[in-house]
């Protein structure tokens, strides 16, 4: 148990790329890989670094993050002292209630920030998938004797080649020590990527927190961040392992069709860092005689009776009878009627599909069924 | 009151190390999920689950009832094993004994009304409309029944009633039985009144301490107000290998005679931590049920997987049931099979006969393996950690020789030390000791 770190997600980001599919819900709490939520990458990640003492920060459509988190059970968050917190939004004084950025955020967590009493902080973003323990990056950060330490990767190590959302890019002198920063940059050199992940003193965020705000800063890397460099150390940690970020639908596409990879598999699902998640009581899935399952990945309570092929189906999907689904993300409680045809979409929860529809996007940009649409 | 001590012999390795209510059921389920299930729906929020045989999985399993939401403020779920007191403890003697012995326990909880169940069956009942009706009709006992088949009806215990339900009498195992009403082994009680008979039923040296042969035949003497609830459903004792076979079986059929997906009464259990299954492109899937966690890059035809089971390129794996963690290696097939947790076959194995051929399930114990090239044959048992080493050379496809690695395991289950086949017999000496594995290894080389 690491008795020296508490954890802040910060879930009120708005990723607008993602379109429909955040219409109904905030980032953390999108479905990906067949049965989990994004949050669910962070949130195990503090976990398994032995942290009992994190807060999620929402700000818009936080219905269904709550309604996945609960008490924070599934991640044994639910405990007598520290555990899980949820801060919500609240208008008073200083705050209009709606953030603008993550330092707008903290800055009304603060009684959070102030009574936690743990001496580090680990700040995470709500959209960024890989699997790892922060005990590593804590050991750098405290021998390296950092003010701040951020995680990154190199693009180099990227999969994704598409449009960037909100890329934050670092440059790292040998040793490690960040002396450059740019966000959104159109031709860059730096190939940094920050992961949204960073390490700091309780004292200092709270400290950097207030003078951001006073000085009309709200974004935790542009204008907090950035401002430190050069007055305060901040150190690069660069993480070697797979790495995932929602940029925009196909990212997030992407994102699904990597958990089909065996090899991205064994690095998420198969090591000693178990992602939890919220567990439903569904049966096995149900494939019955008609049906044909090709490089798919297939949640529990679905009933297959079609073909699928290159797809991931979360739990209790249908597939009918005479339907062929081909390199398609199919969200919980959707169904799909027989003799349809789809490709490349993303059907969102509880849609209904019924006989005989055709339904074709592209990889590039792939089509989006809204939850709960009949078509 | 939840009776988990059940043995289970009749199920061989699948009962070695644990009680029949912890045995897999339908891929993701445990037997003991549908009585806890139907008490979390029915209201019951107290549960004493009273163990006694092999109780460490069950334990385990049940924990503090939370996949139930038996975690509750007022109640719980109380695992309760037979203990010590002062001089007098002992093992639980009879169904009866077991609720005599936590009369305390039951006590605590100031009951009117006291269910008993049995932890052996899979059904779903609403124990609530049984209690209804208890109370309804002022019963001092009410006992559900089933009709069965009147040619079976003599495997039961047999509730002969009135026209209003009235129980006149009750005939356990009857050579001519008089009614089809069997008893479901589910029973609720008026307290104050079962807590005197088994007081009376507990001094009596004589008596078995069982509710079927005792309490019931005691109540009905002393002319208490004993009813039969009849229940029309699907209701089953998996109480041998065959019947479990078939109960999972079932559930592959088109419309299964018992429907998992009922929404207001989904069947509970503790869920394990895995990802969704992965199917590889050149896997072949068809009427079958697969749980989470598993890799499937061969074929799975008719079968029910649990979580964490990997099927290897170019294995087949018909009719059967393998349960949690368990691996099929490369090119193996297996037929017609019940294969327990964490069983390694290795590549290229044969287990079990093609369903048409003989009808017989071969069986393989928790931990064993088998090794590349072995063969367990149709209605053969594997205990729990032996290892099958592989044919012997020159006759790769014959059945080959079973160890006896875990001994004392091994002394209860019907192994086979060696077949009847030339490769049997040509290796028929190497079947009991460890070399036999060196020898069986260096044979599976040759092969």
């Amino acid at each position: 148990m690491r008795g020296d770190t508490f954890g802040m997600i910060y879930a009120g980001e708005q990723v607008f790329d993602l379109r429909e599919l955040v219409d109904v819900r905030s980032v953390g709490a999108l479905p990906v890989g067949g049965r989990y939520r994004v949050i669910d990458f962070p949130l195990s990640n503090m976990v398994n670094s032995g942290i009992r003492n994190v807060a999620v920060i929402a700000s818009r459509n936080y219905n269904s993050l709550v309604d996945h988190l609960g008490s924070g059970k599934a991640w044994d968050l639910s405990r007598k002292s520290d555990g899980l917190f949820f801060l919500t939004p609240f208008a008073n004084r200083d705050n209009p209630g709606v953030y603008r950025g993550a330092v707008e955020a903290l800055k009304s967590s603060m009684d959070y920030l102030k009574r936690a009493k743990q001496p580090y902080c680990i700040i995470s973003d709500c959209r960024t998938i890989y699997n790892t323990t922060y005990d590593e990056i804590m050991d750098f950060h405290i021998s390296s004797d950092a003010d701040v330490t951020i995680l990154y990767n190199r693009l180099s190590n990227e999969k994704w080649r598409g449009k960037r959302y909100e890329d934050t890019r670092i440059g790292v002198k040998k040793g490690g020590e960040v002396n450059r920063m740019e966000m959104d940059m159109p031709e860059t050199s730096l190939d940094g990527l920050t992961m949204g992940a960073y390490i700091i003193r309780r004292d200092l965020l709270v400290h950097l927190v207030d003078e951001s705000y006073a000085q009309g800063g709200y974004h935790f890397f542009d204008d907090m961040l950035r401002n430190g460099l050069g007055r305060i150390k901040i150190m690069g940690f660069e993480y070697k392992g797979y790495v995932s970020r929602l940029h925009n639908v196909a990212s997030y596409y992407q994102t699904n069709m990597d958990f089909l990879d065996a090899d991205i598999q064994k690095k998420l699902f198969q090591g000693a860092n178990r992602i939890y998640t919220k567990v439903k009581d569904e049966v096995p899935a149900r494939y019955l005689s008609t049906a044909s399952v090709k490089n798919s990945i297939v949640a529990n309570g679905c009933i297959i009776e079609g073909e699928v092929e290159n797809c991931v189906l979360f739990r209790g999907v249908y597939i009918g009878k005479g339907t062929t689904v081909k390199s398609s993300i199919i969200l919980p409680g959707a169904e799909v009627n027989d003799d349809a045809e789809l490709e490349n979409v993303v059907i969102d929860k509880n849609v209904v599909v019924r006989n005989r529809t055709r339904l074709i996007g592209s990889a590039e940009y792939p089509m989006i069924i809204q939850k709960g649409a009949v078509v | 009151m939840l009776l988990a001590g059940g043995q289970g012999s009749r199920l061989g390795v699948l009962t070695h190390e644990r009680a029949k209510p912890a045995v897999a059921y339908g891929g993701k389920y445990r037997i003991i999920d549908f009585p806890l299930s139907n008490c979390a729906h029915s209201g019951i929020d107290a549960v004493g689950v009273l163990t006694q045989y092999q109780p460490l999985e069950l334990n385990t399993y049940i924990g503090n009832g939370s996949p139930w939401d038996l975690d509750s403020l007022t109640g719980g779920a109380f695992v309760l094993p037979p203990y010590v007191k002062g001089k007098s403890g002992k093992w639980y003697s009879g169904t009866a004994d077991a609720i005599y012995q936590n009369k305390y326990f039951i006590e605590q909880f100031d009951p009117d009304y006291l269910v008993v169940l049995s932890g052996d069956h899979i059904y779903k009942m609403n124990y609530d409309w049984l209690i209804g009706e208890h109370r309804a009709k002022g019963a001092d006992a009410t006992i559900a029944v089933i009709p069965v088949p009147m040619e079976e009806a003599s495997r039961f215990g047999i509730m002969i009633t009135d026209k209003d339900m009235r129980i006149k009498q009750f005939e356990e195992k009857p050579e001519r039985p008089k009614s089809n009403l069997a008893s479901m082994g589910v029973y609720a009680f008026t307290w104050p009144v079962l807590r005197a008979y088994l007081d009376a039923d507990a001094a009596n040296e004589k008596s078995s301490n069982d509710f079927g042969k005792d309490i019931i035949p005691a109540m009905l003497k002393g002319k208490e107000r004993l009813f039969a609830y009849e229940y029309s459903g699907y209701w089953k004792d998996v109480g041998t290998i065959r019947s479990l076979w078939e109960a999972n079986m079932e559930l592959l059929q088109d419309y299964p005679p018992l429907n998992l997906y009922d929404d207001p009464w989904r069947i509970l259990s503790r869920n394990p931590n895995e990802p969704p299954h992965y199917v590889d492109a050149g896997a072949v899937i068809t009427n079958s049920m697969i749980s989470e966690g598993c890799h499937i890059y061969g074929t799975v035809i008719n079968s029910i997987l649990s979580s964490g089971v990997t099927v290897a390129k170019n294995a087949v794996v018909r009719d059967s049931i393998i349960m949690t963690e368990s691996e099929i290696g490369e090119g193996s097939i297996v037929d017609m099979s019940i294969i327990d947790e964490e069983v390694k076959v290795g590549k290229g194995c044969r287990i079990g006969d093609y369903a048409g051929a003989s009808h017989k399930i071969a069986v393989i114990g928790k931990k064993a393996v088998i090794e590349d090239g072995g063969s367990v044959a149709a209605n053969e048992q594997v205990g729990v950690s032996e290892t099958v080493p592989a044919a012997a050379a020159g006759s790769a496809a014959a059945a080959c020789a079973v160890s006896k690695a875990g001994r004392s395991a091994a002394a209860a289950a019907k192994t086979v030390a060696a077949k009847k086949t030339a490769a049997g017999k040509a290796s028929g000496a190497a079947a009991k000791t460890s070399a036999a594995k060196k020898r069986g290894a260096g044979m599976g080389k040759e092969a």
